[in-house]
């Protein structure tokens, strides 16, 4: 166990050079002109050449990649040339609303898809089972961005169920402000048991988790009807039947938690792909989290942005899938007899 | 569905390499017996074809060429489907049906030329990784793990974002980030494909490295990378519009479909048909490839075969 993770985790930082030396190549090798960016539109070339020196820029490529390196560790990721604040310092501020709206929609996901997917592979060949294999395969290829915006006319313009977009509407924010602690308006209104911020919380987040789930959802369901496939036409579970024990039983505690294994995994890989799927809807419903943030920095070029959010994102992506795999090794017995 | 999970071929994968070898007949009698199996990658294949008629034909089709282009008629802007523009209008009163089928042109296009940059990429240094084998094939296939960390869909933002916006960049980008995929798939089949009979014939023979690859080992690596090609051509085509619908690829006024849905923003809460087709007609491309391609794979993996 010991040596897997220290083989894992030395693959994982091996990895993570690679992508920094990737992202610092692309950015570097782009014709622009980062410094007159800093400076503004109407720098003189002496401001440029100061704002040059400034910036690092008048170091060879290699010194440069070094300092980019060692401010990577030290917690210094460049600055946002339209905000002019650090990178990190951002990052790590936008990214709690994100995490809100991409839990929300992996749970959703867990909750509708788990059941789904027993029930394709119970009624296999149905009209539950074409039902739900529709579900998962319309899940995976609809676009994100284009979900969010039909919801949107359902359920806002048409329905008027659900608000259009932000977190929390100005009124509430106003009347019945709460104190910052975790980052996520649904837990710090519920800790301070502001119950109307926490229902107008929630009422907002509503729409954005709905397609934030669809993607996990789809994959859930798949992931979840192929493996109880696989693990009812095992041995064992002919042993349960000969034992007589009910189907239920035979589903749920024999079949499905043999069968959870692909679903975490796969779960865990749809994290990273909730990630950047923010950077699609986070705009469209002006939900201000890592991918409102990352998409303007798109809009304006804003280079440090760019690479830190394409760190930060694959950093996270490696270690929830470390995570993934020491909870299946955890879980899963068979997995460690083949790691040790 | 495509998140890359399984991607090392399945054995029997091996078995459409050997296609070759089977008469036309029993060929077709195999295909036939494959729709039949999988209806929904049955249904996904004639969506296909038409996709792919539309995008040929969509310069005859389409009623209104000009508005393709920089043609306006203020005077009918934003005006719901109707039998004239089934589609309705856009902003400035250009026809969306017309603008719609031509995006479907412009999108297998886009995806076309991307995914076979990433071909040409892929397909050599996994040639040359798995023939040389040794410190090559480590150095290839080390940094190509490394470009395989990168969560999907963000390092073609990342590199399209950081080259700037335009329809070759973003080409460009999402070619970038799936070479790897080949240069794995097709590593795999060269190792294979290495300790063959023919190939140690060949080598024996005094037939120079290049022409051993060229000659016998390229051709009977190929139909798995078609097949590939077949299941990974709807995320190219997400991705595309994706980057698209964020001002990353396509500019105006090509009527990509991601692009359409980027300015359809501003006014579809009251036009509801601007977001609404341009929309469907990704969803539909896309899962088209999903489902045929899921059926293939289901088709190719023994595991699932009987299922």
């Amino acid at each position: 166990m010991i040596r897997f993770l220290i083989r894992r985790i030395l693959l994982g930082i091996f990895v993570l050079f690679g992508v920094s030396l990737i992202t610092f190549l692309i950015a570097r090798v782009i014709p622009s002109e980062p410094a007159a960016r800093w400076i503004g539109p109407r720098a003189t070339a002496e401001q440029i050449a100061a704002a040059k020196v400034e910036l690092g820029l008048n170091q060879p490529l290699f010194m440069q990649y070094i300092n980019y390196i060692k401010g990577l560790f030290t917690g210094d990721w460049g600055v946002s040339i339209t905000s002019h604040q650090p990178v990190l310092k951002e990052l790590l501020i936008f990214l709690p609303s994100s995490l809100e709206i991409i839990l929300g929609g992996m749970l959703i996901a867990l909750i509708v898809g788990i059941p789904l997917g027993v029930l394709t592979a119970v009624y296999k060949e149905t009209w539950i089972d074409h039902l739900s294999r529709g579900i998962s395969i319309g899940g995976v290829s609809i676009p994100a961005f284009w979900l969010a915006m039909i919801l949107q006319l359902i359920f806002y313009q048409y329905l008027g169920w659900f608000p259009l977009g932000e977190r929390v509407s100005t009124e509430t924010a106003l009347l019945y402000p709460i104190e910052t602690i975790t980052g996520s308006n649904l837990i710090d209104s519920a800790v301070q048991g502001n119950w109307v911020y926490f229902s107008d919380a929630l009422n907002h987040s509503i729409l954005p988790m709905l397609t934030m789930a669809a993607f996990p959802l789809g994959v859930v369901t798949r992931m979840t009807r192929s493996s109880m496939l696989e693990v009812v036409g095992e041995e064992y579970m002919r042993v349960t039947k000969a034992f007589g024990f009910s189907s239920g039983v035979r589903t749920f505690k024999y079949a499905l938690k043999n069968a959870m294994g692909p679903t975490i995994t796969s779960l865990g890989l749809t994290f990273a792909y909730a990630l950047t799927t923010t950077f699609l809807i986070e705009s469209v419903f002006t939900w201000p989290g890592l991918g409102l943030y990352t998409s303007n920095a798109i809009l304006s070029s804003d280079y440090p942005v760019i690479m830190g959010v394409t760190i930060f994102v694959t950093a996270a992506y490696l270690i929830v899938n470390l995570l993934v795999d020491i909870t299946l090794a955890i879980l899963d017995p068979r997995i460690k007899v083949n790691v040790e | 569905m495509d998140l890359k999970t399984n991607i090392t071929p399945p054995p029997s994968m091996e078995k459409i390499g050997s296609k070759s070898t089977l008469s036309n007949s029993a060929f077709l009698a195999e295909i036939r017996y494959f729709f039949k199996m999988n209806k929904l990658a049955f249904l996904g294949f004639i969506i296909i074809v038409t996709l792919i008629l539309l995008a040929l034909l969509a310069p005859l089709i389409i009623p209104y060429p000009n508005d393709v282009a920089l043609e306006t008629h203020v005077e009918n802007k934003l005006q719901p489907p109707s039998a004239d523009h089934w589609f309705g209008t856009d902003e400035l009163g250009r026809d969306l049906f017309s603008r719609v089928i031509y995006g479907t042109r412009v999108s297998f296009q886009i995806g076309l030329i991307a995914i076979g940059l990433a071909v040409l990429i892929g397909i050599p240094l996994g040639l040359i990784a798995g023939y040389f084998g040794r410190w090559v094939d480590e150095v290839i296939m080390r940094i190509s793990d490394v470009f395989l960390s990168f969560p999907p869909l963000l390092l073609s933002i990342a590199i399209a974002a950081l080259l700037g916006p335009s329809l070759t960049n973003l080409m460009i980008a999402i070619s970038i980030s799936w070479w790897p995929w080949y240069t794995r798939l097709i590593r795999g089949q060269v190792v294979s494909l290495r300790e063959r009979g023919f190939v140690e014939a060949a080598q024996a023979m005094g037939v120079p490295s290049w022409k051993v690859i060229a000659r016998h080992i390229l051709p009977n690596s190929m139909a798995p990378v078609i097949v590939q090609i077949s299941m990974d051509f709807g995320s190219i085509i997400l991705t595309a519009a994706s980057l698209s619908f964020l001002g990353l690829g396509a500019q105006p006024p090509l009527p990509e479909w991601g692009l359409l849905i980027n300015i359809g923003r501003n006014f579809f809460l009251t036009n509801w048909w601007y977001v609404t087709f341009p929309g469907l007609f990704i969803f539909i491309s896309v899962m088209a490839f999903n489902l045929f391609g899921d059926g293939l794979r289901d088709y190719l993996d023994p595991k699932t075969r009987d299922s």
